[in-house]
């Protein structure tokens, strides 16, 4: 496809239009003013559905027959059950069966479970992925198959995208571990619990039409009721909606590189350096091995200290879990569950509180909890001398990973990014980011094996660590070490100028796009 | 004659190495066939090393084919060498891409050898960050972490990584194997200039002369001028019963190492982790390298997940005034480095001599006293050097004579 291209602010040449919609350039952070109204779903009535509350419907193929489904209309999946998902790939089934054609696929994520869909791209059932592309998808993208423009959204993003009424999601499918027959679900129970669902939210209160999917039907009242039925047209009952042992790894792994563990033993001396490490702090660790790794060289200085955090913002795991066991954090704020002991703990504990999109993220709306973190560690595929990060794209170009919530959470008060400088002779420390995600301002604390590099924005974290002992070094020149090391600078990707993907940044401008590699097998 | 050879790995979970297969052919020129995941970051710049390789060794025809991991340039430069070297045996001038500046500290002969970090000398992942981790000093050993049939592979690899990689301040080591094979081994390492060599399984004080003189030979015909130590290993019941001759055996000898592994099987007993087994060999191993006035250097700890247990074996060998451990994971270097820290008692004492020997040479007597007794000059030196680990250890501030006691 041919786009016209205008300069963002920062710097970038984006499009102005996505697959027929106009679309804002990136204006700076907190530079675009939304105008308006939120969008609402159409206005039902309770006449139209049962009154004893039963929306059981005999198959999904019917649901969705019965909901309308037809040509060109936008389906929207969640992805608390990760790489495990059996929901998704069967609605396009279904639709393939159904005669359906040009369907937008609206997933808050897709996993490497979903290359089957690949098919149904091909074929014409779907038309295009606007959703994060990992793995199979993601190269089937950037070799420029796809035919409509893939559009990549935080979790943040995506919620405002949905109450902005920039997607509008004509029927949801919100595959759930538990329900009851109105369409009240949850995650936290059942063969396939997966946790929360604070990801189907919007989905359930802006589609036209909401289908529950479950393997797991219980009497009403289905409690909690983490989806409220209200807001459902149909329930599917199914012999399984997810592998188990994929939704929930069973077990977390802490990192064992060596590397890794320094970089994550040396964020954590970073945060007691800076001053962060107090009582009633707040910080945020995903699941990646070395966030883990951090997560527990924290909490021992918390020990060591008597620190005793507020709360915590998941990922949960069953490091985060122990934790709120033992008294070192107040509460667990969870998005999204990693494994068995995040399951239960979120199930049992009152104090393990799951959350969504809309209180933790999203950017149009009167504030949210991400601002509100003490510090926040994140990854990243690479990151620039300005500070600038890329979460995904590899710098060969390729499109390989979804953005999650990490823009959303670069607006904590302290941004650090424990990353390599360079993995396999891949330099990570860059020129310039292949593709931009998140802006320099945001980000501001790159740690590597190789040195930590503190943004100049940030003189006060630069005053606070002055004498910490730590290997605190201008990033450039940690750049230049890689080069040395990898042997020199490393040749830019070659790209055509087909763009394939636009990447939104949290309040849904266009902060960069993706092109499609050439050259490549 | 061979026209086919390959050197090097490729395949699933290897990382920064590279397997180059090379075929020789009459005509045809040079064509390069690379799988690589970094073809897109330098392709280019791997197809002129391997250009210029072929033009090095004198191979205008041939088919190279590279199959890549990320492979750094001396890696693949080591690979394609020992493929050459398969193929027309070791008669080839060795190609040496440019030392990186720097890298070549030279340690003094009684520094400090707490921590000493074993790599496998064929496998170039761990080594690329290995300088990162703090050990004081990094071991890349050719001996018994490699195979038989890679001895040609790994010694040009650790050759190349000595002239690339820097190891920070840790000293450069090199393990060899055994004579004969060790004698191949020096022949390519010490011209990059090793702080020092780890000789294996050391019976009597001949098997250290054998490689002093090697060693000798070398230095004279590339005029080398650094100090290059020796560290022999005593791993048998004869090295043990030897063990004086041994230290002294060579001026360049700095410390004597035990390995505990071969020992235990020599005299017939299970290895334990309590270890009374090696109690008497560790004793007499310690005492010939204090007779010598060498360091006395104890085994490796092999559980890499027990730290608690690793600090405790730490404690004990620094109780039996040993001088450093050996270490097999980077995690284990500040475990072991904690484990050799001074106690309090022990600095304050030293505080305590050297602020009286400041006295002394302030007010310029010869003689140090600390209150009625008389100090020699060897505790002087031995609290100097407790004040010293102090501050390495993080227990001191560098300026703490100034700033004075504040407890």
């Amino acid at each position: 496809m041919k786009h016209d291209l205008v300069n963002n602010a920062a710097g970038r040449m984006v499009v102005t239009e996505i697959n027929g919609q106009p679309a804002v350039p990136y204006k700076g952070i907190g530079k675009y003013h939304p105008e308006g109204r939120k969008a609402a779903p159409p206005v039902p009535t309770c006449a139209e559905y049962p009154q004893d509350g039963d929306k059981v419907v005999g198959d999904l193929t019917s649901a969705l027959q019965k909901m309308g489904l037809r040509n060109g209309m936008t389906i929207s999946t969640h992805h608390h059950f990760r790489n495990g998902d059996l929901v998704a790939n069967r609605v396009f089934d279904a639709a393939a069966e159904l005669g359906v054609k040009d369907l937008r696929w609206f997933p808050s994520a897709s996993f490497p479970c979903h290359a089957p869909l690949i098919e149904h791209l091909d074929s014409g059932v779907i038309h295009h992925i606007e959703g994060s592309m990992n793995g199979p998808l993601g190269a089937y993208a950037s070799e420029g198959k796809m035919r409509g423009l893939g559009v990549l959204r935080s979790h943040g993003g995506r919620y405002q995208a949905i109450q902005d009424g920039e997607v509008h999601i004509d029927i949801a499918v919100i595959a759930a571990p538990t329900s009851d027959p109105f369409g009240n679900c949850n995650g936290v129970t059942g063969p396939s619990a997966c946790g929360g669902l604070g990801f189907a939210l919007a989905d359930s209160q802006y589609a036209d039409r909401v289908i529950v999917v479950t393997d797991n039907l219980v009497p009403f009242p289905c409690v909690p009721w983490q989806i409220m039925g209200n807001h459902v047209d149909a329930v599917v009952v199914t012999d399984k909606v997810g592998e188990p042992e994929k939704i929930v790894s069973g077990t977390t792994n802490i990192t064992k590189s060596p590397d890794r563990l320094l970089i994550a033993e040396l964020t954590a001396r970073f945060v007691e350096a800076a001053g962060i490490l107090r009582d009633g702090f707040s910080f945020q660790s995903g699941a990646g091995g070395t966030s883990l790794a951090f997560a527990i060289f924290l909490r021992d200085m918390m020990r060591e200290r008597g620190i005793r955090a507020r709360f915590v913002r998941g990922g949960s795991t069953r490091y985060l879990v122990d934790m709120l066991e033992e008294g070192l954090t107040d509460y667990i704020l969870d998005g999204q569950t990693f494994d068995l002991a995040g399951v239960q703990s979120m199930r049992d504990n009152p104090r393990h509180i799951h959350t969504n999109p809309f209180v933790s993220y999203n950017y149009h709306n009167k504030g949210n909890i991400a601002s509100m973190v003490d510090v926040v560690v994140l990854g990243a595929t690479e990151v620039d001398v300005n500070f600038n990060a890329n979460v995904v794209t590899h710098s060969d170009g390729r499109l390989l990973h979804g953005i999650g919530g990490w823009q959303n959470c670069l607006f904590s008060k302290c941004t650090i990014l424990p990353i390599p400088s360079f993995r396999d002779r891949i330099p990570v420390v860059v020129d310039e980011v292949t593709t931009l995600c998140g802006p320099g301002e945001l980000i501001d604390v790159i740690v590597t094996e190789r040195g930590i590099a503190i943004n100049p924005l940030r003189q006060d974290l630069i005053d606070a660590t002055k004498h910490s002992g730590l290997p605190i070094r201008p990033i450039e020149e940690i750049k230049r070490e890689v080069e040395s090391i990898c042997g020199g600078v490393p040749d830019r990707p070659q790209l055509t100028d087909n763009v394939i993907a636009a990447i939104k940044w949290v309040d849904g401008t266009v902060i960069d796009v993706v092109r499609q590699v050439s050259g490549q097998p | 004659m061979k026209t086919k050879a390959e050197a090097g790995r490729a395949g699933t979970g290897v990382r920064s190495d590279c397997c180059v297969g090379i075929e020789m052919r009459d005509e045809g020129g040079i064509a390069i066939e690379l799988r690589s995941k970094v073809d897109m970051l330098y392709g280019r710049s791997i197809r002129a090393l391997a250009t210029e390789l072929c033009m090095h060794f004198g191979m205008p025809h041939a088919v190279v084919t590279i199959d890549d991991s990320g492979a750094l340039p001396y890696t693949i430069a080591a690979r394609f060498e020992a493929a050459v070297r398969r193929l027309r045996g070791d008669d080839v001038p060795p190609f040496l891409l440019p030392e990186r500046e720097g890298i070549r500290r030279h340690g003094a002969r009684d520094r400090f050898r707490r921590s000493r970090l074993y790599l496998p000398g064929n496998d170039p992942k761990l080594a690329i960050n290995a300088g990162i981790h703090g050990a004081d000093g990094i071991i890349l050993d050719l001996e018994d972490s490699v195979s038989p049939v890679e001895k040609d592979a790994a010694r040009l690899l650790v050759r190349n990584t000595l002239r690339e990689v820097d190891f920070g301040g840790a000293e450069r080591m090199v393990r060899i194997n055994q004579a004969p094979m060790g004698m191949l081994d020096l022949d390519a390492v010490i011209p990059q200039r090793p702080g020092l060599i780890l000789i294996p399984k050391v019976e009597t004080d001949r098997d250290v002369l054998a490689v002093q003189e090697r060693i000798d030979g070398i230095r004279e015909r590339e005029g080398i001028e650094e100090d290059i130590y020796l560290m022999p290993i005593v791993e048998s019941a004869k090295g043990a019963v030897n063990a004086a001759a041994i230290a002294m055996a060579s001026p360049a000898v700095v410390a004597l190492a035990i390995g505990l592994e071969d020992y235990t099987a020599d005299i017939g007993a299970e290895r334990t982790l309590e270890g009374r087994e090696s109690f008497w060999m560790r004793g007499a191993v310690l005492n010939a390298a204090r007779a010598a006035g060498v360091q006395a250097i104890d085994t490796v700890f092999s559980d890499v997940d027990d730290m608690e247990a690793l600090f405790e074996s730490v404690r004990e060998a620094k109780a039996l005034g040993f001088d450093g451990k050996g270490c097999i994971h980077p995690r284990q270097i500040a475990v072991v480095h904690r484990g050799f820290a001074p106690t309090d008692a022990e600095i304050d004492k030293a505080k305590c001599i050297v602020r009286a020997f400041d006295d002394a040479e302030r007010s310029g007597l010869g003689v140090v006293s600390l209150g009625s007794k008389m100090i020699d000059p060897p505790v002087v030196k031995r609290a100097l050097r407790t004040i010293t680990l102090a501050v390495k250890s993080g227990l001191l501030s560098e300026d703490w004579m100034e700033v004075g006691d504040e407890a």
